[in-house]
């Protein structure tokens, strides 16, 4: 079935131009998170998502409630939330990510190609010649003009005309804005879709039509470019205490961390092992 | 009463009786032009000349300017309004932000008593999509109306005298990323408004309502075909290679053109004897240029249109498949200029691109291009074909580190109006002096998703400062004088008639300058930045009055306002690194301040009443 979320509308509890409060501590016993109302498979706001689900599991182990900062997150979601002091923690970011302090990563995943079961595309590297005639969609992240890494190889590559850009964004009245890139492909818009790993994998695992999954190869070409990414929580900068909790909460947790994505679709990998032996 | 929801309420127009036959919509703001005791339009008049005839402060008396009353809007983000003074009234809006966004107020504009004030409603999902702070850049006021124009697309028609809404009209959708932040212009019966959110992908356009109900009379988009853009057989551009149909098109990928941006964000100029207005379009969106292959008109151009029909007379594209972010939405000032010996009709256009454009307004014929800031990223412009010359060295690729690119992303100059004197015959210009570095950049993280984009990071240019105000001769092409200030100078001009100019800084200081040399005659410290528009009028008292919002914001602003960390120098699009000790200087603020001449021989400064 189609993921839809049953209300009209997705309300926004969103406090505008508020002077940014100095971090008041938060009651005891409340672990409070800072998450995007609508944006699944992640979070939302009837708590369906996996970091909806990551998010109790701290809380259990802490011994605290979970309350919630709801806010889009796009530009400024880490300024009128994490940093407004009005939350404490944000469940997924990427590791290193610049705003935040950050957690251990607790999973990598990649960027996949997703096609449409019956078509037999059979379709992961970023070099198959049939990319200069499928009709491809990717995600438009729209600020200061990013293009995600597959919409960058492709256009490295000179295919330009057969993609078509589904913004990240969408209309946020309706529900998981950017589940319409993979909705495209179960409508048959398009032949393929280039998405981010969990969103490929969660709103395939839900589409009405057999979607296939494959992670994408072959993208050493493109470097910088990067095609997979480490994700882990963040917490504000200097927040050493919590960052250490959630550290040790990841240490202790990681298998059922891994099922609970695996329950959702996301596609996981291991980290690349360097030459020297170590991790990157 | 809320500005909600798709449905113009006819019904509240009826209740507010009989509107104003639109007989009188010709000459009202014309005629108000024409006398200096009003401000009657964010530009002051359909020429964008800034230029305020009155003298009675000059350069001999202005260090005798003093505060004589001051107004909070209540929001501390960027003010970047143009308050407007009519029949003795004056008319501010606030930024989007605080309990009340786009808050509207009537001020006497003498003694600063408050007379009325509309809050309309927007929607608060507006805070989180607009690119860049939530400010607005002013009213317009026509026949017994101001227009205000809402963050989140509604442009509002409120009585003049009583604060009532008249109508309103939603024109776009702040769920898919549009907004509106232009000062909206009136031209003809007819108020013209443009939209934001080019960063987000949203197809630019110009709407034309009717004054009266706010019925659309006419919305042209700058993508599309030509049907869209308004294009038909009066359309005469003056270059080879803007002829042809649908370019808008043929000169992007497939489908591109449907949110291919050119957003209409700055000014609209008109000349009532050619019956064209002008405007200029933002940058391409939102794909990275490798993916957005074509010269991908009509982005970053200016177009002629007939303001009746809105269909297009001339367009010239000044930057064909942008690569810096070079948005062409600045202000197109109207002059008659001798130039070579012949009496020409102008528009003088300072580029984002570093170039100052003297073009004949009446054909799109490039006159003269010259730059008026250090430019590396292009090697002029050639004045046979229009075409700007790339600088392929300078060229940013996603993973490739580009540095030293000049002028970086916000341009040699953004938004900031510049002010023209018809005695000085100088064009007073305040602009940045920034350039970038492009590199392959951290993760940005959007919607749960990663990606890697190119950092930005804007630094000084060279000589070490950040922004400059200058005075410009378009006849003999060159820079007259400068003044060099540490932060850009992101606020308005004002030119008088008693030859002194004004702006504001960055770092609080608001200047009055000699116009024929630039010697500084006056300053005041404010309580926050200056982003604002000066205006200039009469009070009921005869005297000579200069007012300008304080507070600072907007892009190269958000740091000191809305809690950027500086210590991040490519948040707000790699604004924070040029800017980054802004936060050291000033905080927020929501200032309106209102100064006139005071300290002369026996004048009564106590502002007590009148026994």
């Amino acid at each position: 079935m189609r993921l839809r979320n049953s209300r009209t509308g997705v309300t926004l509890a969103v406090l505008i131009g508020c002077a940014p409060a100095v971090a008041a501590a938060a009651p005891d016993g409340e672990l409070r998170v800072c998450a995007d109302p609508n944006n699944l498979p992640f979070s939302n706001s009837a708590g369906a998502g996996f970091e909806n689900r990551l998010a109790a599991m701290v809380g259990e182990h802490f011994g605290q409630q979970v309350s919630y900062t709801w806010w889009a997150q796009r530009r400024g979601f880490v300024r009128n939330t994490l940093k407004a002091g009005k939350c404490d923690l944000v469940i997924g970011v990427p590791a290193g990510y610049d705003l935040v302090e950050t957690t251990k990563p607790y999973y990598r995943s990649t960027y996949v190609f997703v096609t449409r079961r019956e078509q037999h595309l059979d379709l992961s590297s970023l070099l198959d010649p049939r990319l200069h005639r499928l009709v491809i969609g990717v995600h438009l992240i729209g600020d200061g003009g990013n293009n995600p890494p597959p919409a960058q190889a492709l256009g490295e590559q000179g295919i330009v005309d057969n993609v078509r850009g589904y913004s990240i964004y969408g209309d946020y009245r309706r529900a998981d804005p950017p589940a319409r890139l993979i909705e495209a492909i179960a409508d048959g818009e398009i032949d393929v879709a280039a998405a981010w790993g969990p969103l490929g994998g969660y709103f395939a695992q839900h589409s009405p039509v057999p979607l296939t999954v494959a992670p994408i190869r072959d993208y050493e070409r493109f470097a910088p470019q990067q095609f997979q990414f480490a994700i882990a929580m963040g917490v504000r900068k200097g927040d050493h205490a919590l960052r250490d909790r959630l550290n040790a909460f990841i240490d202790e947790h990681r298998l059922e961390i891994k099922s609970l994505l695996r329950s959702y679709g996301v596609p996981l990998v291991e980290a690349p092992v360097t030459a020297s032996g170590g991790h990157e | 009463m809320s500005v909600r929801g798709f449905a113009r309420l006819l019904s509240v127009l009826c209740a507010f009786g009989a509107l104003p036959s639109s007989a009188s919509a010709q000459t009202d703001l014309a005629s108000r032009m024409k006398d200096p005791a009003q401000w009657p339009m964010a530009a002051r008049d359909y020429a964008n000349t800034r230029y305020s005839e009155l003298d009675q402060i000059n350069a001999a008396n202005a260090s005798r300017l003093q505060l004589a009353w001051t107004f909070s809007v209540g929001a501390d983000r960027g003010q970047e309004a143009a308050p407007l003074v009519l029949d003795g009234t004056m008319y501010v809006v606030g930024p989007y932000a605080g309990p009340y966004p786009n808050r509207v107020f009537a001020l006497d504009a003498t003694t600063g008593e408050l007379k009325w004030s509309y809050a309309p409603k927007p929607e608060p999902a507006a805070a989180g999509v607009a690119c860049c702070d939530v400010v607005n850049r002013g009213l317009a006021f026509d026949n017994g109306k101001v227009f205000l124009n809402t963050l989140d697309n509604h442009t509002v028609a409120i009585d003049a005298k009583t604060g009532k809404e008249l109508w309103h009209t939603k024109l776009g959708e702040i769920n898919k990323g549009e907004t509106i932040t232009m000062a909206p212009v009136v031209v003809k019966g007819k108020v013209m408004v443009g939209n934001s959110g080019g960063e987000l992908g949203v197809r630019g356009w110009v709407t034309a309502l009717d004054e009266n109900t706010g019925a659309i009379a006419w919305r042209a988009y700058s993508t599309g075909p030509d049907k869209d853009v308004l294009i038909g057989q009066d359309f005469k551009p003056f270059y080879d290679n803007l002829k042809g149909e649908d370019l808008g098109v043929k000169t992007w990928p497939a489908d591109r053109w449907q949110v291919g941006g050119g957003t209409v964000w700055g000014w609209i100029s008109y000349d009532p004897d050619l019956n064209l207005i002008y405007y200029g379009t933002a940058n391409p969106s939102p794909w990275n240029a490798n993916q957005r292959s074509g010269d991908n008109l009509w982005s970053a151009s200016i177009f002629a249109r007939d303001p009746d029909t809105g269909q297009a007379k001339w367009a010239y594209q000044l930057n064909p498949h942008d690569l810096f972010d070079h948005d062409e939405i600045n202000e197109n000032v109207l002059l008659d200029l001798e130039l070579n010996g012949q009496l020409r009709k102008v528009l003088i256009h300072p580029g984002r691109n570093g170039y100052m454009y003297v073009m004949d307004r009446a054909t799109g014929e490039v006159i003269s291009a010259d730059a008026y800031e250090f430019v590396n990223s292009y090697k002029g412009v050639d004045l046979k074909t229009g075409k700007i010359i790339p600088n392929e060295e300078k060229t940013p690729l996603v993973g490739k580190t580009v540095q030293n690119i000049c002028p970086a992303a916000p341009g040699a100059k953004d938004w900031q109006p510049t002010a023209w004197s018809p005695r000085t015959k100088l064009l007073y210009v305040p602009h940045q002096h920034l350039c970038m570095d492009f590199k392959a950049s951290q993760v940005g993280y959007i919607a749960g998703t990663p990606y890697v984009g190119a950092d930005v990071d804007m630094y000084a240019g060279p000589g070490g400062y950040r922004g400059e105000f200058m005075a410009w001769d378009p006849v003999a092409r060159k820079k007259v004088w400068e003044i060099h200030e540490k932060f850009p100078v992101w606020s308005g001009a004002l030119v008088t008639a008693g030859d002194v100019a004004f702006y504001g800084t960055m770092d609080r200081l608001f200047k009055a300058v000699d116009a024929k040399d630039g010697h500084v005659l006056w300053q005041f410290r404010a309580g926050s930045g200056f982003i604002g528009q000066p205006i200039s009028y009469r009070g009921s008292d005869g005297q000579q009055y200069i007012a300008i919002l304080s507070g600072v914001g907007g892009w190269p602003g958000v740091v000191a306002n809305a809690e950027v960390d500086p210590r991040v120098r490519n948040a707000a699009l790699g604004f924070t690194g040029a800017t980054q000790d802004l936060p050291f200087y000033t905080a927020g603020g929501s200032e309106l301040l209102v100064f006139k001449l005071g300290g002369a021989k026996g004048e009564d400064t106590s502002h007590a009443p009148p026994k």
